[in-house]
């Protein structure tokens, strides 16, 4: 349904409109060569003084890297020139304890991605990742005494050897794909954090990543670890400077779920629309744990990532609720897998996907329920709305069912914002575009509910950002 | 108010009204009556600017404005509202937003207040015996036909138009819930002279809302105007007294 009487406004030049698409001059004391090659993992290696094992990791997995051939069945990384990226970027500022030792030009950027002075009361503790350093962090002393740990993981490899020798590696293992292979060969940064038995962690535990240099990769290793009848929520956030060549971002994130433990990660994804983002999620749990991501995807030219729960012990709960965004030259390539390995474990994955201008949603999932698991059940609502007739979305659902006593329920809806729903909107005043905004963001919903609210107010006025810039 | 003067109009190539005129004062309740598929509920929905009724000739004029050059949102925010037959489900969305979002775009130097609203709303939803857990849900999403046009009717009472059209409005209505949304709508008549144009098959809702003016529609044309003696001599005798 198109009106003739609507004004037709230009595209919003996305260059003027991304208000964190500023580069900052930021000094590194270290920038290695372009390329990677084994000489480049030993000096990272060597320049954290890293234990011999760790070392051994690194280049073990740069082996099976080296080995395993490109992915073509998502999206398209062929615009990706591995031999031109920096593997390894050190800041010229290192770790600081407090806020006054931070230097004022880091300290700027943190005002503008958003993590103001006031609110560090109300957060547990923050962490930025400035490329590859973590150049900030706080921990609050009650969490502390608790004996919660959350630093990053350069740190947590120097003051807590073995806990993340014992973990590391074991959710997503060296040879699981090229993507984490490669990040096993060269991660720095990234979050360690460490739940004792029974402790909860009342507020979100909440970092902020960002890429800075161009053409630096960044290849953070996150690690969480929920003791039994622990408690935590982790947040991450993602904002990146606005780069013309391509930029890769492959992650790791591994979390153990103990028993009875619970863990909640949340992710908000807005890099900036040349990076690749390519991230490899996945989660062990436990007897009666309970692991949940959200994951919002808005930004990067290509992302695939499809975070995971390993459904170990009996009443184990695994669940996923994403939103992606798929605009002009995007590829949103998400979904998620859950792995029911034991009795009585359930799971359930809501994934909304928006396309528009172009943009392409896939949602690419799989249930796997395993001999033995009796009694489980899996739930997969993906939904899909697509704004225009250029766009796309695509749904790949892969069900391996291996016990009798089962229950898996799916549906998939492929909708347009209905011509019902825009005059019915617009019949009550609604200028098009906010009509069709709010049917967007009401199809949204179930998902931002589950969000902190401030990152639900930030993804909404990403979402109507993008709404209002198009002609439709 | 409302005039409309030999209006044609085609869907998909058919011709569907073929030279409609048509007067409604302010204050004043006409109700237009017609056997299915004569034509009434297209009338209504190319007064609202449904782009799937195309105007081929004729006028429809609105306080003196062009309505026919105007968007459904613009002709919402000069008057105009019509309570639909089937209100579409908005998932995710609830009434109060949308209201929210309404009045904002209609007025925009008025501030107003999302806590008065909430109020104002709750106040309607129980003059309407609306159930107010259904404030707090999806729009119209798994609400009884009773709970939608009630529903319609709340968002009239607050978005206050100065014309009412009901479409097929006792349609899946018990007498209560009619009689209360014609009691609502009766209260606007008097208060703010709001007009009404009420559309129905049948004569049932025009025993609890008197109309001042009666107009029979057939085969997209009016083909008898008067007053409440036409509603009588229909129950009567049926629409094929017109053939």
């Amino acid at each position: 349904m198109r009106y003739a009487k609507k004004p037709i406004k230009p595209e919003v030049n996305i260059d003027e409109s991304y208000k964190l698409g500023r580069r900052d001059d930021i000094e590194y004391s270290y920038k290695g060569e372009r390329g990677l090659d084994e000489k480049t993992i030993r000096n990272i290696s060597s320049m954290k003084n890293e234990p011999e094992w760790m070392l051994e990791k690194r280049l073990a997995a740069y082996k099976v890297y080296l080995s395993k051939p490109i992915p073509t069945w998502g999206g398209d990384m062929t615009p990706i020139h591995f031999e031109d990226i920096y593997y390894y970027l050190k800041p010229a500022v290192t770790e600081k304890k407090s806020w006054e030792d931070v230097p004022a030009s880091v300290k700027e950027t943190f005002e503008k991605i958003g993590v103001p002075q006031a609110e560090r009361e109300m957060l547990a503790g923050v962490k930025g990742q400035y490329d590859s350093e973590v150049v900030y962090g706080s921990l609050k002393k009650t969490l502390a005494q608790k004996g919660v740990l959350f630093l990053s993981m350069d740190e947590a490899l120097k003051q807590y050897p073995e806990i993340v020798k014992k973990y590391f590696g074991t959710i997503v293992p060296v040879g699981d794909n090229k993507l984490a292979a490669l990040n096993t060969a060269v991660w720095s940064g990234g979050s360690f954090v460490y739940v004792p038995a029974n402790v909860s962690v009342g507020l979100p535990l909440q970092a902020y990543f960002r890429i800075n240099s161009e053409r630096a990769g960044q290849f953070e290793r996150t690690l969480i670890i929920a003791e039994e009848g622990a408690n935590v929520h982790y947040i991450e956030g993602c904002s990146a400077p606005s780069f013309s060549s391509a930029s890769l971002h492959a992650a790791v994130v591994e979390v153990i779920v103990k028993k009875k433990a619970k863990v909640q990660y949340t992710t908000v994804q807005n890099w900036y629309k040349n990076i690749y983002n390519l991230v490899t999620k996945r989660a062990w749990v436990e007897e009666k744990g309970e692991m949940r991501w959200v994951d919002g995807n808005l930004g990067s030219a290509l992302t695939m990532k499809y975070p995971s729960c390993i459904l170990a012990g009996e009443g184990a709960k695994g669940e996923m609720l994403s939103i992606a965004w798929a605009g002009k030259d995007q590829h949103q390539d998400t979904g998620a897998k859950m792995i029911h390995l034991a009795p009585n474990t359930t799971s359930q994955i809501i994934s909304k996907s928006i396309s528009k201008n172009g943009g392409r949603a896939t949602y690419r999932g799989m249930v796997r329920i395993n001999k033995g698991a009796h009694g489980a059940r899996s739930k997969v609502v993906c939904d899909a709305l697509i704004l225009d007739e250029f766009s796309r979305s695509d749904t790949y659902p892969v069900n391996k069912i291996f016990e009798e006593d089962v229950i898996l329920e799916h549906e998939a809806v492929v909708s347009r914002v209905s011509e019902e729903q825009l005059l019915y909107l617009m019949s009550r005043g609604l200028p098009e575009h906010e009509a069709e905004a709010m049917v967007v963001n009401g199809f949204l919903e179930p998902v931002m509910r589950e969000v902190p609210m401030e990152y639900a107010v930030e993804m909404n006025r990403l979402v109507n950002l993008e709404m209002e810039g198009s002609v439709g | 108010m409302l005039e409309i003067s030999n209006l044609k109009v085609k869907v998909e190539d058919k011709e569907i009204l073929k030279g409609v005129d048509l007067t409604i004062n302010e204050g004043e309740v006409l109700a237009l009556m017609g056997p299915n598929g004569s034509g009434k509920s297209s009338f209504a929905s190319t007064i609202i600017g449904n782009p799937k009724y195309e105007v081929s000739d004729g006028k429809i004029s609105f306080k003196g404005e062009d309505l026919l050059k105007m968007t459904p949102d613009e002709r919402a925010n000069i008057g105009i509202y019509m309570a639909f037959q089937y209100p579409v489900a908005v998932p995710g969305v609830t009434v109060r937003e949308m209201l929210l979002t309404a009045l904002r775009a209609k007025n925009k130097e008025i501030v107003v207040s999302a806590l008065d609203l909430k109020k104002t709303v709750e106040m309607e939803a129980e003059k309407l015996h609306l159930d107010q857990e259904l404030l707090g849900r999806s729009l119209n999403d798994g609400f009884s036909g009773g709970e939608k046009k009630k529903m319609e009717i709340l968002q009239m009472r607050v978005l206050k138009p100065k014309l009412l059209i009901l479409d097929e409005i006792d349609s899946g209505l018990d007498i209560d819930a009619l009689a209360t949304i014609a009691r609502n709508v009766a209260e606007m008549v008097k208060k703010s002279k709001m007009s009404v144009l009420v559309i129905t098959h049948y004569q049932r809702v025009l025993n609890y809302l008197t109309p001042d003016k009666v107009a029979v529609m057939k085969d997209g044309l009016i083909v008898e105007q008067g007053g409440s003696e036409i509603v009588e001599r229909l129950e009567k005798s049926g629409y094929q007294t017109n053939d």
